[in-house]
């Protein structure tokens, strides 16, 4: 090693091999891929899309921000706004519920028997959204919906699932939680795993009772699980596309529209990308700020453990 | 920052905005085919063999020019035609030939390669095109796209001959024959009669069924019934004038025909209507052949009580709302000498006439000569079911939101102002004043350049 090292010493193949033998360097060379990645697929798209916004429709002119004062000015984006708050808080709140009570039940089994249930819970998760949601399209099927078919059985009136505002935001929001609920449940699993089991035999010697043990040690715990499956979910959820998509298409009346749909109306369909893209990115900095928060508050309830 | 004249694009904004990352394009590399390759997205049919005679017409065309052709048939179903070519036009990469239906020559003018010369030649071969096709396709006095060999359609009315004579008292067939018509006759089909046979056939539980919702279809009918009562969104002019007394009467007459309607038309999408034909609840739809081809395959009982006809007239007029479909050539194509060709080759009438048998009568060609063909007589059960799919009387053809400008037709065809101005009335309850004043804003939004 020391003959290589002074038989190189002082050429330029030498100083080459010195710097990539650097550990700062080998580091730097490793983190090349994952940095094409985010600059490629993250990077660029957000800042193009950003200056896409500040296009005219024509695609000729910067205008500044003139096309988010537009969209203030029109009722139905503010109605697509108030659609899209509704959905995601009304979704990831039966998400994390069912989630956190299906976490529960499971835990309480036997875990040689747990393997199964987790197995089945994770279905809706594992099929691709927009082929579950064309199934449950044939449940709700305007005209000959397969739910409605059982109703009547019982001489209940049929319900217009897709063709009334209420019955329509209730689908799609239904099928939102159905499908996204067993991300909160194998989340919540693993997080109740993680809880020492002295913690619940100390709580159980000083007589706390059920509601008790949930209430003081098992969500204590899972504070920080919780905060990042919520925030993480309601990121997803502001920005679903294939449910409303394949469900509704945005209707009745676009009282089912979300950004995400109400963007590619405006800029694929329409052929306005400079509004489609201010739409998409009207909820940017709302959850920016709701991101830097929550993410905030978890650094420091680790730092203080 | 402006670039006057010419659309940023992604390329732009790169070479602008990223050094050192300019993008190098391949070379174009001539194969042994002395004319080289050409690629091609077309429409994928929905009428079962059409892509296939489509597919043979364009390989034996490349064969015989020393063409190398390269065929996608891109569906529309989820708008996948119209999302390749939005990807095709911002990457300025993709195929030679594409189908551009509707509204997406006007949607992708700015990418089209003008072909006024090749629609003089098709016009200098085979006579005039349709008025529509104009309005569709000619920009500021350019072309930018050819009539396609296959795909245009129109939204005739399909109704079930036995239910409109058992229910209504009515013969379509002695109206709307398969050969000579009456003009006195027909001009007893208004929308105030269809109203009254729409009310007893619902009473007989085969209601009209059509939807109001955001699929194309819906735009179709609505503007046929719009047109026929006068009302106009935007005037040709760009205007708006969807603020008057044809508007409100439009809104009454559908508040009343609704009545006379499953609720479900709210949520309907483009198939539900043929679902609800071939069901046998149904009495009339609107629509092209597709609902009677199928129910001709899987209710034939259904199939031979089904005849197409004219839409009813109303105080403006009668008007047939068309789906006029084009081909172009994007302006970034590799081999447009062999695309001009082909654009002018395949308006041939012995391929469009191949392709109207293909299509089982399905398809109208926007080449007026070309409308004499016998497919449409030939069609059976019933004998003539298709005579009237055409336009055989009075009917004016138009595009649902005709007569605005039709980069402002566009978006009232593709946002569905139409049908959420009717709904907002007939199934929200609201007054026809906040309705017209809600589209009135929607409208004026679409004025922004």
């Amino acid at each position: 090693m020391v003959a290589i090292t002074a038989t190189d010493a002082g050429t330029g193949g030498g100083s080459l091999r010195r710097l990539l033998r650097r550990r700062s360097t080998i580091a730097v060379l490793m983190c090349v891929p994952l940095l094409a990645v985010v600059l490629g697929l993250v990077a660029y798209p957000a800042v193009y899309s950003l200056f896409l916004s500040m296009l005219n429709k024509a695609e000729t002119k910067f205008v500044g921000l003139d096309n988010f004062l537009f969209l203030f000015k029109r009722e139905t984006f503010w109605m697509v706004v108030r659609q899209s708050i509704l959905f995601a808080l009304v979704a990831v709140l039966f998400k994390a519920l069912i989630g956190f009570i299906a976490a529960h039940t499971i835990n309480t089994i036997p875990a040689k028997g747990q393997r199964k249930w987790r197995g089945m819970m994770m279905v809706p998760w594992v099929i691709p959204a927009a082929l579950s949601t064309l199934g449950w399209w044939w449940l709700f099927e305007p005209t000959y919906s397969a739910i409605n078919w059982l109703l009547a059985e019982f001489a209940i009136p049929a319900v217009p699932w897709l063709s009334q505002t209420f019955w329509a935001r209730f689908s799609v929001i239904v099928v939102n939680v159905w499908f996204g609920a067993p991300f909160f449940l194998i989340m919540y699993l693993a997080a109740l795993k993680s809880i020492p089991e002295e913690l619940y035999e100390a709580a159980a010697i000083d007589g706390a009772n059920a509601w008790q043990r949930l209430v003081f040690v098992t969500l204590p715990m899972m504070r920080n699980i919780i905060a990042i499956t919520v925030l993480f979910s309601i990121i997803v959820t502001f920005a679903n596309f294939d449910i409303v998509r394949v469900l509704t298409q945005g209707g009745p009346r676009n009282s089912t529209h979300l950004f995400a749909t109400y963007a590619f109306r405006l800029g694929i369909e329409s052929g306005d990308i400079p509004l489609g893209a201010a739409v998409s990115l009207f909820m940017f900095p709302v959850l920016a700020v709701l991101a830097f928060v929550i993410l905030r508050n978890v650094r420091r309830r680790i730092q203080a453990i | 920052m402006t670039a006057s004249g010419s659309r940023m694009s992604r390329r732009r904004f790169l070479g602008g905005t990223v050094a050192g990352a300019a993008a190098v394009a391949a070379p174009y590399v001539k194969t042994s085919h002395s004319a080289g390759r050409l690629s091609v997205g077309l429409w994928d049919h929905w009428v079962p063999g059409a892509n296939e005679a489509m597919e043979k017409i364009c390989l034996d065309w490349g064969a015989a020019n020393n063409v190398e052709i390269t065929l996608d048939f891109i569906t529309s179903i989820g708008n996948k035609l119209l999302l390749t070519a939005q990807a095709e036009s911002r990457a300025e990469t993709g195929h030679d030939v594409y189908s551009v239906p509707l509204w997406m020559p006007s949607i992708f003018r700015d990418s089209l390669e003008p072909v006024d010369d090749l629609v003089a030649e098709i016009v200098s071969r085979h006579g005039p095109l349709v008025g529509v096709a104009d309005y569709m396709a000619k920009f500021d006095g350019s072309w930018r796209a050819v009539p396609a060999p296959t795909g245009s359609l129109t939204l005739a009315m399909v109704s079930r001959l036995d239910f409109y004579r058992e229910h209504a008292g009515i013969d379509l067939q002695t109206i709307f024959p398969a050969g000579e018509r009456d003009p006195a006759l027909v001009a007893t089909w208004t929308y105030d009669r269809f109203l009254d046979a729409a009310g007893k056939l619902h009473g007989a539980g085969f209601s009209f069924g059509a939807p109001i919702a955001p699929g194309a279809d819906s735009q179709g009918w609505l503007g046929q019934v719009f047109n026929a009562f006068g009302a106009v969104l935007v005037d040709a002019g760009g205007e708006i004038a969807v603020d008057s007394d044809e508007t409100r009467a439009v809104l009454d007459y559908l508040a009343r025909l609704t009545g006379f309607m499953p609720e479900a038309i709210y949520a309907w999408d483009d198939a539900s209507n043929n679902r609800w034909l071939i069901s046998g609840q149904g009495s009339t739809i609107i629509n092209p052949p597709s609902a009677w081809a199928v129910a001709r395959r899987d209710a034939p009982e259904v199939a031979a009580q089904v005849w197409h006809h004219d839409v009813p007239k109303g105080p403006a007029g009668r008007f047939r709302t068309s789906v006029p479909f084009f081909w172009g050539m994007w302006k970034f194509g590799q081999n447009k000498g062999a695309a001009r060709a082909l654009l002018v080759d395949l308006n041939e009438r012995a391929v469009v006439e191949t392709m109207l048998r293909a299509s089982q009568g399905f398809d109208v060609p926007l080449t007026v000569s070309f409308r004499d063909s016998d497919v449409w007589e030939t069609a059976t059960p019933p004998a003539g079911v298709l005579h009237n799919y055409p336009v055989r009387g009075d009917e004016q053809v138009i595009v649902a939101g005709y007569p605005a400008p039709p980069a402002i037709a566009s978006q009232i065809f593709t946002q569905a102002i139409m049908a959420d101005l009717v709904a907002r009335v007939t199934a929200d309850g609201e007054a026809f004043d906040d309705a017209i004043g809600w589209a009135g804003d929607e409208l004026a939004g679409f004025m922004r350049g």
